[in-house]
């Protein structure tokens, strides 16, 4: 069977793509999903607050995946679900597998990848002391509460202060649980400033700033106390700070990982910055016609930026089915000082039709300041901003009018305090 | 003068309330913002976003929300209130679960189709 376009993962990343394609006049569509439904994470993420720039209203995330679901129901857009993806070729090939059909290999003209990403776990981070039950990623522990109907803790104390983290100190306090303490290796927190004060400060949840959880111990193997330590500027543990919290679940948010091992798999060209694919401006990736999008290319803060990136893929697949171009000549950007990463990496200028537009995360937190585009040692242009910290993804538009006056191979975008 | 981070979306605004001066609202980006400020010191309000207990549906539990803000002092009398109901399915998107609950004006309604 030969698509048009396959797209891996259907949650906001894959339902946009798709949608987007579709639009722009590709018909022949497919998008494999693995679990039992369209949706993605957003299923689990019934709190409010998506869809404000999308929809100009605020959605929980069931009500943002429904705005696409539906979308998708006016189209011929193919969906198999309960179907895993094992591999994806460099000639496009998509290798399936599902309990109805066994093993299947299909073809596409392009392929779309957007299988988002998944939780660093307790593992990553090598917290020392017993291994007991009651330890969870909070994602994981958002599942259970909020899909399957399990009340994962009675006594919690939250590792990492990133949105998921932070939306669940809310959850669990809301269901019944003492929510003890947020604790935070960073001097600042990773999650948005409003989750800070709607999740943690509504409650009277104290948030502990460069502070780790050091030791767990356990009684009848289930997590009983955990240590927590505050951290020198180099995060190492300051003996003689050690806090006890006797409680029963521990709830990990500390960072998100793309999950590429298919992307890896089809020989893509990595970024060691963001963990996912080197895309061009149109999120195409160094295999032509195989593009990625949403949180498989870096994680975002936002839904609505998923589904903003997701439809310039989805509108390029088209465009290279429909429509094929020659491989023009691409500009690096680069990650100068204060940027630890750029989305997209490289840019094919004569491809921009009015804007680039270039998402960056900043190294620390920056008051106001400014953020500078150099094309070599001239000054393109320059962005000023009150206020940014790393857990903001930061955004800027760079028109088509100045990028045609780049004479240098690499575009430096970097911050500085004004 | 008090000062706030909004909330009313992901931008987060420092706002600062004036207090002694008709609740004048300064760092707003929107006028959303402006009327949040105001409420936060007056009224705070929150939409209340939850499951409750589901049968028949793919899942166990159906997310649900109130239609609208309610006081913050109010969240935890509307958790009860929606602990001692369940759902069968079928169940639609913006489906009314419990009208007018706890005498808020708010009702809460179902945020996805089970």
């Amino acid at each position: 069977m030969l698509y048009d376009l396959i797209v891996v993962g259907g949650g906001p990343a894959g339902l946009a793509a798709a949608n987007s394609a579709w639009e722009k006049g590709l018909r022949n569509i497919l998008i494999v999903e693995r679990d039992k439904e369209l949706g993605g994470i957003l299923n689990q993420c019934i709190h409010n607050g998506f869809g404000l720039h999308r929809f100009k209203e605020e959605l929980t995330g069931p009500e943002y995946a429904h705005r696409f679901i539906e979308m998708l129901k006016d189209t011929s857009v193919q969906v198999m679900t309960d179907t895993m993806v094992l591999t994806v070729t460099e000639n496009k090939e998509v290798h399936v597998i599902n309990t109805e059909k066994g093993y299947q290999v299909l073809k596409a003209k392009a392929v779309i990848l957007s299988m988002g990403c998944r939780e660093r776990t307790r593992g990553a981070i090598a917290i020392p002391g017993a291994r007991p039950a009651g330890v969870f990623t909070a994602g994981s522990a958002q599942r259970y509460l909020n899909m399957e109907g399990y009340m994962v803790g009675k006594r919690v104390v939250i590792l990492g202060s990133g949105d998921i983290g932070l939306i669940m100190a809310r959850r669990m306090t809301l269901e019944g649980a003492r929510v003890l303490a947020c604790v935070e290796v960073m001097p600042y927190s990773g999650g948005l400033m409003r989750n800070i004060v709607q999740c943690l400060q509504d409650y009277d949840i104290p948030l502990y700033l460069s502070h780790t959880v050091t030791d767990m111990q356990a009684e009848n193997g289930r997590l009983s106390h955990v240590t927590v330590s505050k951290v020198d500027e180099k995060r190492n543990p300051i003996p003689g700070t050690e806090m006890e919290f006797d409680c029963d679940t521990l709830l990990l948010s500390v960072g998100l990982i793309p999950e590429n091992e298919l992307t890896r798999g089809a020989g893509i060209q990595m970024d060691m910055r963001t963990n996912g694919a080197i895309v061009y401006e149109n999120m195409e990736t160094s295999i032509p016609g195989v593009f990625a999008c949403g949180n498989v290319v870096h994680v975002h803060d936002l839904v609505d930026y998923v589904s903003q990136e997701s439809e310039k893929a989805g509108a390029a697949a088209a465009d290279f089915v429909l429509n094929p171009k020659e491989n023009e000549q691409a500009v690096q950007l680069k990650n100068g000082s204060g940027v630890s990463y750029t989305v997209p990496q490289q840019v094919r200028i004569p491809r921009i039709e009015k804007n680039l537009e270039v998402f960056f995360r900043v190294r620390q937190v920056y008051g106001n300041s400014v953020i500078e585009v150099k094309d070599g040692e001239n000054t393109l242009c320059s962005f000023k901003r009150e206020y940014m910290t790393p857990g903001e993804m930061q955004q800027i538009k760079l028109p088509r009018v100045l990028l045609d006056k780049v004479t240098a191979d690499t575009i430096e975008i970097s911050v500085r305090e004004a | 003068m008090k000062e706030l981070v909004c909330i009313v979306c992901p931008k987060g605004c420092r706002l600062r309330v004036d207090e002694e001066n008709g609740y004048l609202v300064s760092g707003n980006s929107c006028v959303r913002g402006a009327e949040y400020g105001k409420n936060e010191i007056l009224n705070p309000t929150r939409v209340l976003t939850s499951t409750v207990k589901m049968e028949g549906g793919l899942y166990r539990r159906c997310p649900v929300k109130t239609n609208i803000a309610v006081p913050k002092g109010k969240l935890f009398d509307i958790m009860n209130a929606l602990n001692a109901i369940t759902l069968t399915s079928p169940v639609q998107v913006g489906q009314v679960v419990i009208e007018n609950v706890c005498g808020t004006g708010a009702d809460v309604i179902a945020t996805k189709a089970l």
